[in-house]
């Protein structure tokens, strides 16, 4: 068996005129976590239903762990642990009704195995408190994990999770971050979701779709040296600055953007952006001596993801 | 019992469990007792009329179960697509055939639950009289497939719409359809103008024909293959509009 889980080429699905995914190829390898982020309606979770099998690509193929999905899909959905959007359960059942129910329509036929592969979910994803109880009176982050631990239940090399920490708390969000790091070893998972510092704490690899079109397939922290040709720099002054020596400044200063700014009573910021390779900070510091500034701190600006996210979608 | 067995069963078995786990079932229990009893003694002058037999119980079946059944089965896919629970359900590793089919299944023993609850009544008649038990039975089995192809009916329609009450009413609707073809009214209006294969095509569509005859203790062949190719017919195109409309 190859290392890829998921290969999936020139995907494309459209919805009457709608082109909801335009040729997109993806594939995903044992041990990677890829983060799948786009605005909505980008076309995220169309790619994530034709990957599990419950939508049909119009062209295009898709091999789960090289079995054809087309050919034999209940092969495929096989291999596969889905958490859908918003996370349906079936609320009128209990938790652990529920979790035996999908155990078993997953194949776990053998009672000790069932039962063993609950008490880990039980444990794993902490829903002892609420074991016996209706998944309809559930809050909303324990249904969320009741969602996960279904999509867990078969210890499937596939998991493809449609926003899973939507709706959690800071705290939740963490340890469902710190479980999908866990297992992701010896799994292919893909998560999508609208937090970018998600992706940048738990994830391998990121993809940035927009439009149905795939616009980036990186390692999250190339995004920003590949994505965004400026960096930036800020100094910050504890003076004030009249307007006379804020103009001499911007015009003795030749970088592409310079913007002096108050940021605080009687302090100023300094914003200097351009190309990399153009930005020194001792030079700058130099550069700046002359005016002989209170300067208390320089430094470098990081793109953060955000910024790379919304170059990246808002170019296409 | 093989795989594919299984976990038609596991649906069943889940489907089944369902109607007892809200007050659904017991209400359901309840009014159709209520009803058909009351229909029995009340319209059906079941005291008046002298006879140790149980048709002036099983008359009222057929439009009983035009209230009844969409009452059952509006909900089978109708929610399914609402609560979203259908793209969990389809990307499990089973058919369209095998969920179609247990669901319908966990609905249609439901109503054979409804329908032995009912046998006090079969009791009674036996205590007062000396009825003709092998035309109840009969009556009984014949009652029991056509709320097969009433749930049929009601669970392929079900699959076109997110709304159960929407559901409920194009399943009443449709069931109307199917009993009033055998109605005399009808089938008079339509003899007026229609060749006759026409009037005869309608007339063997019709639940309430069908249901007569097995009432009257005929259970020929014929009503058998009626109710359950019609059973078949609903739950295939059932499976067919569950491929269809799943991701609208």
């Amino acid at each position: 068996m190859s290392l890829k889980l998921i290969n999936a080429k020139n995907l494309t699905k459209s919805f009457d005129d709608f082109i909801a995914v335009d040729n997109i190829d993806l594939d995903v390898s044992r041990g990677e976590v890829v983060g799948f982020l786009g605005p909505n309606g980008a076309g995220k979770s169309t790619t994530m239903k034709m990957l599990t099998g419950f939508l049909e690509p119009d062209s295009g193929s898709i091999e789960i762990c090289n079995v054809d999905i087309k050919k034999d899909p209940l092969q495929a959905k096989g291999f596969i642990g889905y958490l859908p959007e918003g996370a349906p359960t079936y609320s009128d059942m209990e938790v652990c009704d529920f979790l035996s129910f999908v155990g078993k329509m997953r194949g776990l036929d053998n009672k000790k195995l069932l039962s063993s592969r609950l008490s880990d979910m039980a444990d794993q994803i902490n829903l002892k408190e609420v074991w016996n109880r209706p998944i309809e009176t559930l809050s909303k982050g324990f249904k969320r994990r009741v969602g996960i631990a279904q999509a867990l239940i078969h210890d499937p090399d596939i998991l493809i999770l449609d926003e899973p920490t939507d709706g959690l708390d800071p705290n939740q969000k963490h340890e469902m971050r710190s479980l999908i790091k866990n297992i992701s070893k010896n799994k292919a998972i893909v998560i999508s979701t609208h937090i970018l510092e998600e992706v940048e704490a738990v994830c391998s690899r990121a993809i940035i779709i927009a439009d149905g079109k795939l616009l980036a397939n990186e390692k999250p922290e190339n995004l920003g040296n590949k994505f965004l040709q400026t960096d930036a720099v800020s100094i910050k002054i504890s003076d004030k600055i009249e307007k006379k020596l804020i103009n001499e400044i911007k015009s003795s200063l030749k970088y592409k953007i310079v913007n002096i700014e108050p940021n605080k009573k009687n302090h100023y910021e300094i914003l200097i952006e351009d190309k990399k390779e153009n930005l020194n900070l001792n030079k700058i510091m130099t550069e700046l001596k002359k005016y002989k500034l209170n300067i208390y701190e320089a430094s470098f600006l990081k793109n953060s993801l955000d910024d790379v996210f919304r170059k990246i979608t808002q170019q296409k | 019992m093989n795989t594919y067995l299984k976990k038609t069963f596991i649906i069943f078995d889940r489907e089944l469990k369902g109607y007892f786990r809200t007050p659904l079932a017991s209400i359901f229990l309840l009014v159709f007792l209520a009803l058909s009893s009351g229909m029995t003694f009340f319209l059906g002058r079941f005291f008046e009329r002298d006879q140790a037999d149980l048709s002036a119980f099983f008359a009222w079946h057929p439009w009983l179960f035009l209230i009844l059944m969409p009452a059952i089965g509006m909900r089978l896919w109708a929610e399914e697509r609402r609560s979203g629970t259908i793209e969990l359900l389809m990307t499990l590793p089973v058919t369209n055939t095998q969920l179609v089919i247990g669901k319908f299944l966990a609905s249609w023993i439901f109503t054979l639950i409804a329908l032995i609850l009912s046998m006090p009544i079969w009791i009674t008649v036996n205590y007062l009289g000396n009825p003709d038990n092998n035309v109840i039975f009969i009556s009984y089995i014949g009652s029991w497939l056509m709320a097969g192809a009433f749930l049929a009916l009601t669970s392929c329609l079900s699959t076109l719409t997110k709304n159960q009450v929407i559901a409920f009413i194009i399943s009443s609707i449709s069931g109307f359809i199917l009993v009033m073809a055998g109605f005399g009214l009808v089938l008079s209006a339509v003899r007026s103008w229609a060749p006759i294969w026409l009037t005869e095509t309608i007339r063997s569509m019709s639940f309430l024909s069908h249901f007569n005859r097995i009432q009257m203790g005929v259970f020929d062949f014929s009503t058998l293959l009626f109710f359950v190719s019609m059973i078949v017919f609903c739950l295939w195109i059932n499976i067919q509009l569950v491929q269809i409309k799943k991701a609208d």
